[in-house]
């Protein structure tokens, strides 16, 4: 076992863990954050996509051990107490989901997509989410859902 | 997986003194931490190179750019130096895999990696980079030896890439629509007294393609080498393209990059 150190969602948290355990393990089955979803398992679907130091990652690809230090932000880190981050907030007002499988992964690459493209344009959008797989949607309502966001965040 | 030892240097040396026999370090682990969850891989002890800040970083001095090993792609595709001084290696790294995969694959990861499908070795090779190691100094040309073969010693540790500013370059890749990997991708740069062209994703590594590069010194266009075919019995042939199809895709692909070179 090694001991882990990281902020999560703002708080720091130490577990003792095994070195090949997955950052998206020791969110789910240590912390008990059960909002960052695990699709695919192979690194392509994106549900898993979490934020660590600010750039979003697929934490079924990285090991909790390799987060020590880090700031890590979950789906559940965004929202404001009742109030939703506005790309939360986007995606209900546009239809951006309907199963909400990949919808945690969706909107934290959203997130970090406006942050280094404050002003996205549509082939932007699509370009940057091709790491997100949403069986549902079409992805129209997604882009539409980005583009919206974008706007409110003061791109 | 199976089970690992685990340690994080946090200096070159140290990374080295850790490394033992069944060893691996771990850059990016984009590629690697997949084949350990597929347990086609097993080591004894991973040594994560995330902790070293000194392999991290670009510097652009009058005819070179530097990278250190550990420097993401996400990292070189947003940098303004890059983009000014060879924007075709940035625009290379904006469409390898996808934005999370950027935000943690690093060059030194992919080269050392040498997948026969990855889009960093090309730039290497037609730029007539230099690979930089804790203990020499490796042309790209001698690096890349064969299917996810290197010229790298058990235990040896990429450090950086030098990059010499060319002409003009571009990067034109067909990309596999599930991975973003390179069925075929071709890199050509003009240089002075010359133009390299070197060619992934077909082949078991990458390789240049000599008659092109000829043709191209003579005249860089792409009517140049619009009749000159690669031989399709050494192409790779699987489920996605034939070696024929992918032989017809590389003249395709470089007539694409010289008409992009900038």
């Amino acid at each position: 076992m090694t001991s882990v150190t990281m902020t999560v969602n703002g708080k720091s948290v130490t577990r003792d863990v095994e070195p090949n355990t997955l950052l998206v393990q020791f969110i789910r089955e240590n912390l008990r954050l059960t909002g960052t979803h695990v699709g695919c398992d192979t690194s392509q679907c994106g549900a898993c996509t979490v934020h660590v130091n600010g750039d979003s990652v697929k934490s079924c690809t990285m090991l909790a051990v390799q987060a020590e230090g880090a700031d890590v932000t979950t789906i559940e880190g965004l929202a404001n107490g009742d109030e939703l981050h506005p790309m939360q907030e986007a995606f209900k007002e546009n239809h951006g989901l309907q199963c909400g499988f990949c919808t945690p992964g969706m909107i934290m690459s959203a997130v970090d997509l406006v942050k280094r493209n404050p002003n996205p344009s549509e082939d932007t959008i699509r370009h940057e989410l091709e790491g997100n797989i949403c069986r549902c949607t079409g992805y129209h309502n997604i882009v539409k859902s980005v583009k919206s966001a974008a706007e409110k965040m003061g791109g | 997986m199976y089970s690992f030892e685990y340690e994080r240097p946090s200096g070159i040396d140290a990374a080295a003194a850790a490394h033992g026999e069944d060893d691996k370090f771990l850059a990016g682990g984009m590629s690697f931490l997949p084949t350990l969850k597929l347990r086609l891989a097993q080591v004894d002890k991973l040594v994560d190179l995330g902790g070293i800040d000194e392999l991290k970083g670009i510097t652009v001095t009058g005819d070179t750019v530097t990278i250190g090993a550990m420097t993401t792609h996400g990292t070189v595709a947003a940098s303004e130096d890059v983009k000014k001084a060879i924007p075709a290696l940035a625009a290379m790294a904006a469409n390898i895999g996808d934005a999370q995969v950027r935000n943690r694959g690093t060059i030194g990861g992919s080269i050392a990696n040498a997948d026969p499908a990855a889009c960093y070795p090309s730039s290497l090779v037609a730029l007539g980079a230099t690979v930089h190691t804790n203990k020499r100094s490796i042309s790209a040309d001698d690096f890349f030896v064969d299917l996810f073969e290197t010229a790298l010693e058990e235990g040896e540790l990429v450090t950086k890439v030098s990059f010499p500013i060319p002409e003009k370059a571009a990067y034109a890749k067909f990309p596999n629509p599930a991975s973003r990997f390179a069925m075929v991708g071709v890199f050509v740069a003009k240089i002075s007294g010359g133009a390299r062209v070197a060619v992934t994703g077909a082949g078991s590594s990458v390789f240049r393609q000599s008659e092109m590069e000829a043709a191209l010194s003579s005249n860089f266009s792409s009517d140049a080498i619009a009749n000159i075919k690669t031989p399709a019995d050494d192409l790779n042939s699987d489920i996605h393209a034939s070696a024929d199809y992918r032989a017809h895709l590389i003249t395709v692909m470089a007539q694409r990059a010289v008409d992009a070179a900038s």
